[in-house]
Order: C-alpha cells, then structure tokens, then sequence
C-alpha cells in the first residue's frame, strides 16, 4: 500500500509539474520593452483649421498639434505598434478577443491616433461630440467603409477580415482628421505608450521569435527575442525620417 | 420679331448659365481641395434625406456645407440647362423633351416601385429629373428655334449635365470600389472633374456663339496662319487639365516641395532610396510615389510648353484685323495663362490652401474655355492645313442665314 501510494504521489508531483511546465511555457507570456527615436522629430505643426471652425475651435483652449512624432521621457516613441513578425506556431489559430478596442472621435481628432486588433475583433468607432463625423475608412487589402454618426455617444462596431497594417481612417466632414489601425491575425500586438513602453502578452510559448516595431513615418525596424520562462525584453530604435 | 440669335436675354440668361457653371466648378474645386467629397457618404440622398431637405444645421457643418453646396449647385445648373435647351430649341424641342422626361420618370418610377427602399433615392431622383425635363416640355411658350449649332451645342450641354451629375454620383456611391488599379471614388472622380471643365467650355461657346461678338461674316480668313497652332495650343492647355486633375485626385500637388528644379533636379532621382529621402523632407505621413512625382514634374514641364504655344498664339494674332474676335481670344487666353502660373507657383510656395488651389482650377478651366472658342473661331477662320480651302470658306458655303430669321450665317 505505501508502495502505491509513493507511486500515486510522485505521479502526482510529476504531472504537476508538467502541468506548471505547459502553462510557464504556453501561456501569459509577456514581451515588454521601450521603442526610442534616434535623431530629432521636426516640430509638430499646429492644425489650424481645427480652432477656425466653429464647431470644433470652441472645444480646444491650446493649439491643436499633429501626433506624427509624440516623444516622451527618454526619447521613448509613443504611437509605434509592436508585434510578433515570426515566431508564432505555424496553422495555430488564436480566438479572437472578446475586448473591443475603443476609437473615439473627440474634440475632431480620434483617440487613439494609432489602434491594433485582431482579425474579427469588434472595434467600437464612437462619436463623443455632438456633431457629425463620418467614418470613411481607407482600407487596401480590407473592404472599406463610409458611414456618419450624427449623435454624440453614438457607437458603431466594426471588425476586419484580413490582416493589414496602417488602415486608415478619416473624417470628410473634419478632414484634418485621421486615425490608424493595425489588424494582425494573432494577438500578439501592442501599441507603445507616451514614453515608448509596450507589452505584448498572450498565449506564446518559450522560444525564439522576430518582434516588429511599426512607426507612420519613421517605417519598421525589427528585433529577435528569445522567450524563456514566459519573459522576454527587447528595445528598438527607430530613426527620424 | 427680334431673331432668335440677337435676342439680348437669351444671351443673357447663357451668360447666367455660364457664371453658374463656374460656380459649380469652384464650388467642386474647393470640395477635392479640401478633401471633404465623402462628408455625404450617400447619392443622391443626402444621410438618407431627400436632397433637398437636409436640415441646415447638418448642411452647415464643416465639410459637408462645401459637399452639400455642390449638390444643390449642381441641381440648379441642371435645371437651367434644362431651360436653355428649351428656350434655344424653341417650341420644336417640346416633343424631345417630352419623351427624355417621360422615360425619365417612368424609369424612376420603375426604381422605386421595384426594388424598394435600396433604389428609392435613385428613383426619386430620376423622377425629379424627368419632372423637371416635363415640366420644360409643358412650357408653351412659343419660342422660335436659334441656329442650328446653338441647338446641338444646348443639347450636348443637356445631356452633358446629365452624365456630369451621375458621375458625381458613381465617385461617391462607387469611392471604395477597386478598379484598374485605383478606386471609384478617384476614377469617377478625374472623370467628373475632366466633364466639369469640358462641360464649362461648351456653355461658354454657346454664349459666344450667341452673342453680339459671333459674325463670322465679318472675319476675314487669315491664310497665313495655319490651324495647326490653334490645335496644337489647345491639345497642350487640355493636356494640361488632364495632368492638373490626375495630380489632384493622386495627391501630388505637394508632391515636389521646391520651385523651380524638383529636389535640386530639373528630372528628380527616383530610385526607392532617393524617394525614402524625399519622404524624410515632407511632413505628410505617407510616403511620396515615383508616381506622384512623375506626374507633378510633367504638370510643370507641360505649364511651360503650353504656355510658350498661348505666346506664340498671341504673337501670330496680333496682326490679326483690330478687334479681330481671335485676336482678342488670344489676348484673354494669354492673360489667363499668366495668372495660371503664378497660381501654381503660389499653390506649392503656399502649401496649397484650398482657395488657391480652386483658383488654379477655375483659372484653368476659363482657360479651356477660351482655348476651345480660339479653336472654333480659328477653325472658320485659318487655313486648314489638310486642305487649300479655308474652313471660313468651307463654312460660307453653307450659309443659310435666313430660314429662321439668322443675321448671320450658321455655323
């Protein structure tokens, strides 16, 4: 009977740590890291017709600027989308996420400027003034969309079919208006902080993977990173172009 | 009874017609300048209302008070065009016109009675159409038909103003549509520009043509100078239009940043690493195409060409008889010319403000305009270089200046 039951224990123990093994391996693991700009970002330039018109001036008390470089501390590059370029299982398939990514039209410019979501994810597009925007989307490989939203609170949820960077999105209405969103077929994606941090986490297991970082204009810049224990740093500089 | 030709407030009410054309031209001009053609994102309803009942406070909101202008605009010309081909085609037009506007209204009807609410606003507004070109018909007014050119010239210009407006239409409803290459909304869109200009010219020609100015009678053949300059000039400024309206729907106006040489160059570099250099300099998030700046480099290039033609046009006419109607065409045309160019210059030095970039266009289309009516006076008056008769006297010889009481001979 001890017999047996050493037996029953240590096969226990042994399963229990496979157990902890898979899930240290295959789940929650997270690649963080700070994206910075190499060189100086041109100035921002100020939109102007943003406080001439009558609409959305009142809603601004400060020169509205452009977000094409947003530098925080450390030189750290906000608005930069990271994520895995190589890597991943071959013919895995993740399940889409259940969260909606929020881009808000608000005070005529869209918040976030730079989004990401998985494809089939449920982006909410939001109106939160009380006038109207159009939401024209200027997909390539995706089929685009027009669409107004009149009423302020007004949400319209859109998913996308296939993986594309840098959809654009604009308002004819307020043409300085514009947005981005990347759409990735894996979740494995992140868009970098006002001081350039990012963390991509999800169900990646240990190993070696190729992470790119996605700027507008200063283009992509790539890093091999190395898994190990669910964790994993990687910085990347991008220079000013 | 005055004839028809002379008669001050037909000519008035084409020159209305032609400022109201004009009009319309800034007022699309201004909508692709500003970049706010989509703020409606349907046709011909208006977010779903009847065109004409879009409540003002939503007309009158950013983008969409340029976009909606431009509609109601464009629905006005329409239904004076309509007016003019009636008023010149006189009480012969009625039947024509009865028939367009029945099949009109009877295909809206179709519409909307069989495909319900999806075709709705197309039927409604192929019925307000055919109403409209029903209700010219009823008109019993017994007007006497004009020449026989200002009764094609006006129905050119109705059908024209038809077409013009379907394809404003098909580059809003069709703007995400792939085709060769490209999308609806820029295809239709070049298009519809293209038309608007060309549209512009006619109904200027038709208000020369009935003006007091038309007497071909009076011109004398200028043997001495060939058609071909005419031609030639005019296929430079339309080749002009034609490269102005790719660069606008393409994006390239800014697409070379310096004046005169383009990135120090008369002919830039436009390998991959010379075009990620030239993005480096431009502020606009998307990078500069070999594309883009082709075509920009060519708008120049042919600017100067075609500018250099107008200058020879006008030397060649200043020996032209005084008063001569080329010779004071050729004068306009220059000027015109001159002002165009300082307008591009000013469009890339300014970083094209929208005003400025819809007088570029509007100065280019009354240059058309001027091209074209050079051209058909230059075609009655200069020596055709395919044959050793002069168009004039081509011309003369099918005068029938009196059967509808013409003061001058029927071109």
């Amino acid at each position: 009977m001890v017999t047996e039951s050493k037996i029953m224990k240590n096969t226990l123990k042994v399963g229990m740590i496979a157990v902890s093994v898979a899930v240290l391996s295959t789940s929650a693991a997270e690649v963080t890291g700070k994206i910075k700009l190499v060189g100086d970002a041109p100035p921002a330039r100020e939109i102007t017709p943003i406080l001439a018109d009558k609409f959305c001036g009142p809603l601004h008390t400060s020169p509205v600027m452009t977000r094409t470089y947003l530098v925080g501390a450390d030189k750290g590059l906000a608005n930069v989308c990271v994520y895995i370029k190589a890597g991943i299982p071959a013919g895995k398939t993740y399940a889409v996420p259940t969260t909606k990514p929020l881009i808000d039209q608000i005070g005529c410019m869209y918040e976030p400027f730079i989004s990401a979501a998985m494809v089939g994810q449920t982006i909410d597009i939001k109106n939160s003034d009380s006038f109207m925007h159009n939401v024209n989307c200027q997909a390539k490989i995706n089929k685009g969309f027009n669409f107004a939203q009149a009423q302020k609170g007004q949400v319209n949820g859109k998913t996308f079919d296939k993986a594309e960077l840098a959809v654009k999105l604009i308002c004819n209405v307020h043409p300085w208006m514009s947005g981005y969103v990347h759409i990735f077929d894996h979740p494995f994606f992140a868009v970098s902080d006002k001081n350039g941090h990012f963390t991509i986490s999800g169900d990646l297991p240990d190993g070696k993977y190729t992470v790119e970082a996605n700027h507008l204009k200063s283009g992509t810049v790539t890093g091999d990173i190395e898994i190990k224990g669910g964790k994993a740093t990687l910085n990347l500089d991008l220079a000013v172009k | 009874m005055v004839p028809p030709n002379q008669s001050r407030a037909l000519f008035r009410f084409t020159v209305l017609v032609v400022l109201a054309t004009l009009g319309l031209v800034c007022i699309g001009g201004l909508v692709t300048s500003k970049g706010v053609g989509m703020s409606v994102p349907d046709w011909p309803t208006s977010f779903g209302y009847n065109m004409f009942a879009l409540p003002v406070s939503t007309w009158m909101t950013g983008g969409i008070f340029d976009e909606h202008t431009h509609r109601l605009w464009a629905s006005t010309v329409g239904l004076l065009v309509v007016l003019l081909t009636r008023w010149i085609g006189g009480i012969e037009s009625r039947k024509s016109l009865a028939i367009i506007g029945l099949v009109e209204f009877g295909m809206g009807l179709t519409l909307v009675a069989s495909f319900g609410i999806r075709w709705k606003g197309e039927g409604h507004f192929l019925m307000g159409i055919g109403s409209v070109v029903l209700l010219a018909a009823a008109c019993p007014w017994k007007s006497l038909p004009t020449s026989k050119t200002a009764i094609r010239l006006s129905w050119l210009a109705f059908w024209l103003v038809q077409a013009q407006g379907s394809l404003g239409g098909l580059r809003v409803v069709l703007d995400q549509w792939a085709v060769a290459g490209t999308t609806g909304g820029v295809l239709f869109g070049m298009i519809h520009g293209c038309l608007g200009q060309l549209f512009f010219a006619l109904v200027a020609a038709l208000a020369i043509h009935l003006s007091s100015a038309w007497k071909p009678t009076t011109w004398q053949p200028v043997l001495p100078l060939s058609l071909t300059l005419p031609v030639l000039t005019l296929s430079l400024v339309f080749g002009q239009l034609l490269l102005g309206l790719v660069m606008r729907h393409q994006h390239a106006g800014l697409a070379v940043h310096d004046l005169p040489l383009a990135y120090g160059q008369v002919w830039p570099d436009l390998a991959p690493e010379d075009l990620a250099r030239y993005s480096r300099q431009r502020d606009e998030i998307e990078p500069v195409t070999a594309f883009q700046i082709r075509i920009h480099v060519l708008h120049r290039i042919n600017a100067i060409v075609a500018s250099l033609a107008v200058l020879t046009l006008f030397l060649k006419t200043r020996f032209l008889p005084k008063g001569h109607l080329l010779s004071r065409l050729s004068q306009i045309w220059l000027a015109l010319i001159g002002v165009q160019f300082l307008l591009g210059i000013l469009t890339v030095y300014w970083n094209k403000p929208a005003d400025i970039a819809t007088a570029h266009v509007a100065v280019g289309t009354l240059s058309l305009a001027t091209g074209l009516i050079s051209f058909w006076v230059a075609a009655l008056t200069c020596s055709n270089p395919f044959s050793s008769v002069s168009s004039f006297q081509k011309s003369s010889n099918r005068v029938t200046p009196t059967s509808v009481g013409h003061p001058h001979p029927v071109t």
